[in-house]
């Protein structure tokens, strides 16, 4: 599955493995196996989770800083859960990586990134038909929106700089 | 009214852009159709019976004469030379082709006009009293406020991919004329004791399949804490609302499965969380959108004008039509006016491109170059000097928009119906128009006085039934149209849905039954009782009664 983030393709380090069986420095584990995980983690390897668009970020709370990564799932592009997600784990104070699972299209990169997602884990059958080209495109279509804290540029802070330059 | 800055040219140029790159990628297959769909929805792009229908936003119903005048040139250029007014103050357009759609999103950009969100899975075109400040009663025009909420919704990053759609409807007034109860947020602006301006928020309103009055889960919110409790709210939809079944998806359901309490707990936590003051829109800029909506130059007039009180004695068309067509106006010697696009035996809200034209010319010459879209789909020229009337008339007359009908049995709000629309079960114009005939003698309206139809051609209710006061649904019962009346039904600050007579009637019979409801209104109503409240004082019985006469006589 490509990986791409706001800069192109990337090769993905991580290794998905449900249960955390997998022997790879990086490994995203199953959310229910991510106590177990974190237990059994003696010798420092990096642990990620992937999550259900319908965990509540409040049950990761107590992760965040032992999760390197979080992998969160869009069953297919029509299911904006996962935005709302992604925002509040960045407004939980997650820094670490934030990864959209699923068959997104290329007209939701901006999106994604704007609600604090680093990056994208693509099927196949998307990445075919819509190469990077067209991600990175559509992420800069819309220069400036009208949402603060939403990361891309927005007009509202456009505005007020403009008015304190005048 | 508002104009844009040069963020906002910008933002609406490129969302054009945009939408003509996802037409070529369509085009070349980078997009499926199932991807395209819900792309070209949010800009407003229908695949209908016949053809691709635009629909076009015009937030808060506020139009200038030269955007209405571009209107009138769409119409001609890429459509059959009409336009239609819907029951969310847009303009559709039947006919337009989908090659021409990039060209008609850059007409509208020139005149500050777009087609986003008007459809799909997202906030939709905000909406507000189309006499927002006119009306004598109103704490505050709500039009400051439906823009900011206007900008802050579109494109939104977290909330474009919702699990259904979603409405906005502001109201400055306790008189509610914007349905504010059928939305999924209402909000209606008002003063605390203390003298503060704020908003009670209601949600959870809505009409179609399941219809819902909406909740209150504020009493008072702060100003500056809007945006941030929208936030709160959407983000609490977003993740709890159901996407397991699209009839069940609105925010109407969540409420009413969890109950409001429970729902108002959530979004209290959440917005409890939020930093507001990070989110909202500061107050310079709150006050530099308010100065667009300050009142317009008004002359010094007195309240009484002996110019129109003169025309009115000499001409009974004219002053017909003043009587019924005219809404008091706060500022003394003006008038608001009602254009009807309800003339006997058309379909209501259709408005010929050289309607379109006079339209924008009188408004230009006597309204201070603005004009209002209602919900219930007629035109309104908010600021004429009472002066001015007899020449307004005039010209309406001319256009073939003078019908004085406003309020009345015949000012009936109907969707298009299965005449263009893909979901419709049944015709609504020729039940509208059959209705118009039957009723329309000037005379008779005005006896009966104010009654609202409102006709839906399917359970999606776009055309409103559940609020009228007589509610006409549209349902297709083994290959045959059936239609469903409903009573009691109110639109306003004292919301209710209306209550089924019986069972379903063939379209001809529709006629001769509701006028055997308005019969036993006539019959039995006290000195100046409406309809309505003759309704709420004598229930539904004597109805249903004379209503079921008619259903046995047509078995």
């Amino acid at each position: 599955m490509p990986l791409l983030d706001r800069t192109g393709l990337r090769d993905d380090i991580w290794v998905r493995s449900e249960d955390g069986a997998s022997g790879a420095e990086h490994v995203i584990v199953g959310f229910a196996y991510l106590d177990a995980a974190l237990a059994g983690n003696g010798r420092g390897r990096k642990i990620g989770v992937a999550i259900a668009n319908d965990v509540k970020a409040s049950a990761l709370e107590p992760y965040l800083e032992q999760v390197e990564l979080i992998s969160i799932a869009f069953p297919n592009y029509g299911d904006g859960r996962g935005f709302s997600i992604a925002k509040q784990l960045r407004a939980l104070g997650f820094k670490g990586v934030l990864r959209a699972h699923g068959p997104l299209i290329a007209d939701q990169f901006a999106y994604a990134l704007d609600c604090g997602f680093d990056e994208i884990d693509l099927p196949d059958s998307v990445a075919l038909r819509q190469p990077i080209e067209q991600w990175l495109a559509m992420a800069g279509t819309i220069s400036h929106t009208y949402q603060r804290g939403y990361g891309a540029q927005n007009i509202l802070d456009a505005r007020r700089a403009a008015r304190t330059t005048v | 009214m508002y104009r844009y800055d040069e963020f906002d040219a910008r933002f609406v140029r490129e969302r054009v852009a945009q939408f003509r790159a996802q037409v070529a990628r369509r085009l070349d297959g980078s997009l499926t159709e199932d991807e395209f769909k819900p792309l070209r929805l949010k800009n407003g792009v229908y695949l209908q019976l016949h053809a691709y229908m635009l629909r076009i936003a015009v937030p808060y119903g506020t139009l200038s004469s030269r955007q209405l005048r571009q209107l009138a040139l769409i119409g001609e250029k890429f459509d059959r030379g009409y336009g239609h007014f819907t029951t969310r103050t847009n303009m559709q357009f039947n006919w337009p082709r989908l090659r021409d759609v990039p060209e008609i999103l850059d007409l509208l950009a020139d005149v500050e006009m777009h087609c986003i969100q008007t459809s799909g899975n997202c906030i939709r075109n905000v909406t507000a009293d189309h006499f927002a400040g006119i009306a004598a009663n109103e704490v505050e025009d709500p039009r400051p406020t439906a823009e900011l909420v206007r900008q802050w919704s579109s494109l939104h990053p977290e909330f474009d991919y919702l699990p259904r759609k979603f409405k906005i409807a502001v109201t400055g007034d306790a008189r509610d004329r914007a349905v504010v109860k059928a939305h999924d947020i209402g909000l209606r602006i008002l003063r605390s004791k203390d003298g503060e301006v704020g908003y009670e928020v209601m949600v959870g309103g809505g009409l179609g399949r399941t219809p819902m009055i909406a909740k209150t889960i504020r009493d008072f919110l702060p100003k500056k804490d809007l945006l941030a409790y929208l936030e709160a709210i959407l983000r609490v939809y977003n993740l709890e609302g159901r996407r397991d079944n699209k009839y069940k998806a609105r925010v109407k359901i969540l409420v009413h499965e969890i109950g409001a309490e429970e729902f108002a707990r959530q979004v209290e936590e959440e917005f409890a969380k939020l930093d507001g003051p990070s989110i909202a829109a500061d107050a310079q800029e709150v006050a530099r959108i308010a100065a667009y909506f300050a009142p317009p130059a008004y002359e010094t007039l007195p309240a009484r004008s002996l110019a129109f009180e003169a025309a009115k004695n000499e001409n009974r068309a004219f002053a017909t039509w003043a009587s019924v067509n005219l809404f008091p106006h706060r500022v003394p010697g003006y008038a608001a006016a009602t254009i009807s696009l309800k003339a006997i035996g058309e379909a209501p809200g259709d408005i010929t491109s050289d309607q379109m034209r006079a339209v924008a010319d009188l408004a230009e010459r006597y309204s201070f170059d603005e004009m209002r879209i209602t919900h219930a789909q007629n035109v309104v020229l908010p600021y004429v000097k009472k002066d001015d009337l007899f020449a307004v008339w005039e010209g309406l007359v001319a256009a073939g928009l003078a019908t004085a009908n406003a309020g009345l049995i015949t000012d009936i709000i109907a969707c298009p119906g299965l005449d263009f629309c893909s979901l419709a079960t049944a015709r609504s114009i020729p039940i509208a128009q059959a209705l118009a005939h039957r009723f329309g003698d000037e005379k008779r309206q005005l006896d009966i006085g104010e009654l609202n139809i409102k006709i839906s051609g399917c359970i999606n209710a776009c055309g409103h039934h559940h609020v009228g006061h007589i509610g006409i649904l549209g349902l297709e019962k083994s290959g045959q149209e059936s239609y469903q009346i409903t009573l009691g039904g109110d639109a306003t600050e004292t919301a209710a849905i209306g209550e089924r007579l019986g069972p379903g009637l063939a379209a001809d019979d529709v006629p001769d039954a509701i006028e055997r409801i308005v019969n036993v209104y006539l019959a039995r109503r006290t000195s100046g009782e409406t309809f309505i409240e003759a309704v709420r004082r004598l229930g539904l019985e004597p109805f249903k009664t004379a209503f079921q006469e008619k259903t046995h006589a047509a078995a």
